[in-house]
């Protein structure tokens, strides 16, 4: 089951286990604008291959737009 | 799309996956640091200026007294969320009335990161002169003033022209407007 957790709990990821910040918007949205410090896995191209750029040994935060 | 993302990852092996489901909008809303091509366009959060405000139980009297020359008290709860404003003949009420008794509910407010081109556009448009800024929980940021909005994009445009003037036939995109 997923977590879903709030901006609290991100910053608080980012700053205390190195999380990686995963943006899965289409490329063109994440060019616009990203979190600072995100990398782009759209959505349609999360693959074995192109996941390879993550280290499973950290926890991944993804997010889209909104709860929408 | 992030939870079928955050679903994805787990059945690829990945085992601390977490969905920030409030997602950019969240992030950008609360004024925290973006990159991109967009990322440097102006925003209504960045000329809020701090505000007058009161509780619904507080008088008009000290509402009037805060206000000062700013002519508005916004009217917050639990948190700074914001409940109503108090302007003009509001402020004028009898000394005994409460906040809550005259504001205006539920005012217009916009976000944080709302781009000021087009924020400006739509307030000229309608005739408003200020307009109270929030974040995505409804906490209030402050009050923006259009002027001082046309002042910023005004001042850009005449940075972006000079620097390009005579140097370009067909100069980049203007500052402070998100490119298309």
């Amino acid at each position: 089951m997923t977590n879903s957790i709030d901006q609290h709990d991100v910053r608080r990821l980012l700053d205390e286990e190195s999380a990686q910040l995963v943006e899965v918007l289409p490329h063109q949205e994440y060019e616009q604008e990203h979190i600072a410090g995100a990398i782009n896995l759209p959505l349609k191209e999360l693959t074995p291959d192109s996941v390879g750029v993550l280290d499973r040994s950290r926890p991944v935060v993804v997010y889209c737009h909104d709860f929408l | 799309m992030s939870p079928r993302a955050a679903c994805r990852l787990e059945s690829l092996g990945f085992s601390a996956v977490y969905d920030y489901a409030a997602g950019k909008t969240d992030w950008t809303g609360s004024g925290l640091p973006t990159e991109g091509t967009h990322a440097d366009v102006p925003r209504a959060g960045h000329l809020a200026r701090e505000t007058a405000t009161c509780e619904l139980t507080e008088r008009v009297a000290t509402a009037r007294k805060r206000a000062g020359r700013g002519g508005v008290c916004v009217v917050t709860g639990a948190g700074g969320i914001v409940l109503g404003i108090l302007s003009g003949k509001a402020l004028e009420h009898d000394g005994d009335s409460t906040a809550e008794d005259v504001m205006a509910a539920g005012p217009t407010t916009i976000r944080y990161d709302e781009f000021l081109p087009d924020l400006v556009e739509r307030m000229q448009k309608g005739g408003v002169g200020s307009i109270v800024v929030t974040r995505p929980s409804g906490q209030l940021v402050g009050v923006m003033q259009r002027g001082d909005a046309e002042e910023l994009l005004a001042e850009l445009h005449r940075a972006h022209h000079e620097h390009h003037a005579g140097a370009d036939p067909e100069p980049a995109d203007e500052p402070g407007v998100p490119p298309t």
